[in-house]
């Protein structure tokens, strides 16, 4: 049986995904309330896994809360804290609880977050991780291994359409559709132009691909990004126009901005949805779908 | 030529090593530690400074020629006196060093080193660790460049999204070796070669402890 997002994603619409984060402790209520806010609005969440290598919540945990409360969720695993006997276990576990959409992440050095002193892990990459999915939905483990009751799951992965060089990037992208993903969410997009000659070259493979949308909340974070976020372009006029925003208006001009270039994707069919992250502002995500004249 | 890479610990913890140990004899090394200025005999000769400064008694100091070699006898017959005047051995060598002379002269040992990786000197006085001797070499399918070991997260199977302009996402001073391996496999037009999806890696090379014995005929 086809999880709910997947039969959003055959169904030809344009689908709408947006993130959840989990806790930094044992209160969910704020995640609670987000899920709350956006279950009926968008077509899943994703539940990050340790975003930034800083240590949270865990990505199941957060998906099973999604599942309870009557939401679509996409469980992030990323291969940094895991080797393949824990990643497949908690495929079982998900795949056991109904949570049957799984986007594979290498992930982020340990380096980055607030546990720097870790052991990283990095058994598998996300190519692989995704062909242990495929391999798990056989009734096999990765080590041949007859399984008692196979997994069932619709299985992304990412692209950073404007990583530079671009080139080993989209072999590694390949890589990941012949593993078996079936969809593919991308890094943030500011430059259409940049990215329709990407999915000039997507288009050729059988993946459903959705935009990745960053909203912008004042001009200094797309210069942030811009210094700091790799594969991540914010461009010169975009940024000018966050900057000429009224003061206390950034947000509401990054809104209006994230809208017109959802509205502009979703018109000019360049792909098959988007993913809004609103890292940290995902009370305005509805706002943003408003924006877009999506609801 | 390899060498063992070697960083001084920070101050407060050679201290704290050698905390309640008051008489010390200090070992350099004339092969690595000697080239990286980490344990040849100016840092050897200043530590013992530092240490005398600090109330310590330096019970005597040398530079052995190679200290992962077997030199006990020699060093013994010309230091042995001075050495057993000694609460501890601080040792200026990499850790080969230090476990070799521990085990060989029956004496507390303690590093003053942490021993970073082994590296190839690629310019004068630069050092990159491009093997980790895994055991199980993926080089021939990634043009004869280790992404296990220049890697970052050891990926096999090309970049991770952290990648930017060519560089490391730990490190804007690192190369990406997947930019490296990419333009070395372009080059040789065998990029087929990085198309190609790498199974899940082997782990099992050699179980740690490594050990290994020359078969007899």
């Amino acid at each position: 049986m086809p999880s709910a997002f997947k039969k959003a994603l055959d169904s030809g619409k344009f689908v709408v995904t947006s993130e959840v984060a989990p806790s930094k402790g044992t209160n969910l209520e704020k995640m609670a309330h987000h899920v709350e806010l956006l279950k009926d609005k968008v077509d899943a969440m994703n539940v990050t896994d340790h975003q930034s290598s800083v240590m949270r919540f865990p990505s199941l945990g957060g998906a099973l809360l999604v599942k309870e409360k009557g939401g679509e969720p996409i469980l992030q695993m990323t291969c940094r804290d895991r080797n393949r006997l824990a990643l497949q276990a908690d495929l079982m576990f998900a795949a056991s609880r109904g949570i049957n959409n799984v986007l594979c992440l290498t992930g982020d050095s340990v380096m980055l977050g607030d546990h720097k002193e870790a052991k990283a892990v990095f058994d598998l990459d996300s190519s692989q991780l995704v062909a242990a999915v495929r391999t798990m939905e056989r009734g096999k483990d990765m080590a041949g291994n007859d399984l008692d009751g196979a997994v069932k799951f619709c299985a992304g992965a990412i692209v950073t359409p404007e990583a530079n060089p671009i080139e080993p990037q989209l072999i590694k992208f390949e890589k990941k559709i012949e593993a078996g993903a079936e969809f593919i969410q991308t890094q943030a997009v500011y430059d259409i132009d940049n990215f329709k000659k990407f999915m000039d070259y997507a288009r050729q493979f059988d993946v459903k691909i959705l935009a990745g949308i960053i909203l912008l909340t004042s001009a200094g974070m797309a210069r942030f990004m811009n210094k700091n976020v790799a594969g991540v372009m914010v461009p010169q006029n975009l940024i000018d126009e966050m900057a000429a925003a009224p003061k206390g208006g950034a947000l509401k001009k990054g809104i209006e901005i994230t809208g017109r270039m959802i509205a502009q994707i979703k018109d000019e069919k360049l792909c098959d949805g988007v993913h809004i992250m609103a890292i940290g502002k995902e009370e305005v995500v509805p706002d943003i779908m408003s924006a877009a004249g999506l609801i | 030529m390899i060498r063992s890479i070697t960083q001084q610990k920070p101050t407060e913890e050679i201290e704290r090593l050698l905390k309640g140990m008051d008489r010390i004899f200090v070992i350099g090394c004339g092969t690595c530690t000697t080239l990286t200025r980490t344990g040849g005999v100016e840092q050897v000769a200043a530590m013992a400074e530092s240490l005398s400064a600090k109330g310590k008694v330096i019970t005597g100091t040398t530079v052995v020629p190679v200290a992962c070699d077997n030199l006990a006898s020699d060093i013994l017959s010309e230091f042995g006196a001075r050495m057993n005047q000694a609460d501890v051995l601080l040792v200026m060598s990499c850790a080969y060093g230090v476990q070799t002379l521990g085990s060989q002269l029956g004496q507390m040992v303690v590093p003053a080193q942490n021993t970073l990786f082994i590296g190839k000197e690629n310019a004068a006085g630069q050092f990159n660790e491009i093997c980790t001797q895994c055991g199980t070499c993926v080089i021939g399918e990634t043009g004869g460049i280790c992404p296990v070991t220049a890697c970052h997260k050891g990926l096999v199977n090309g970049p991770c999204g952290g990648t930017n302009n060519g560089k490391c996402e730990i490190d804007s001073n690192k190369d990406c070796v997947w930019t490296l391996i990419y333009k070395r496999l372009k080059e040789l037009d065998r990029l087929d070669s990085m198309r190609s999806y790498k199974k899940p890696r082997n782990h099992l090379g050699e179980p740690s402890p490594g050990k290994f014995l020359i078969p007899e005929n």
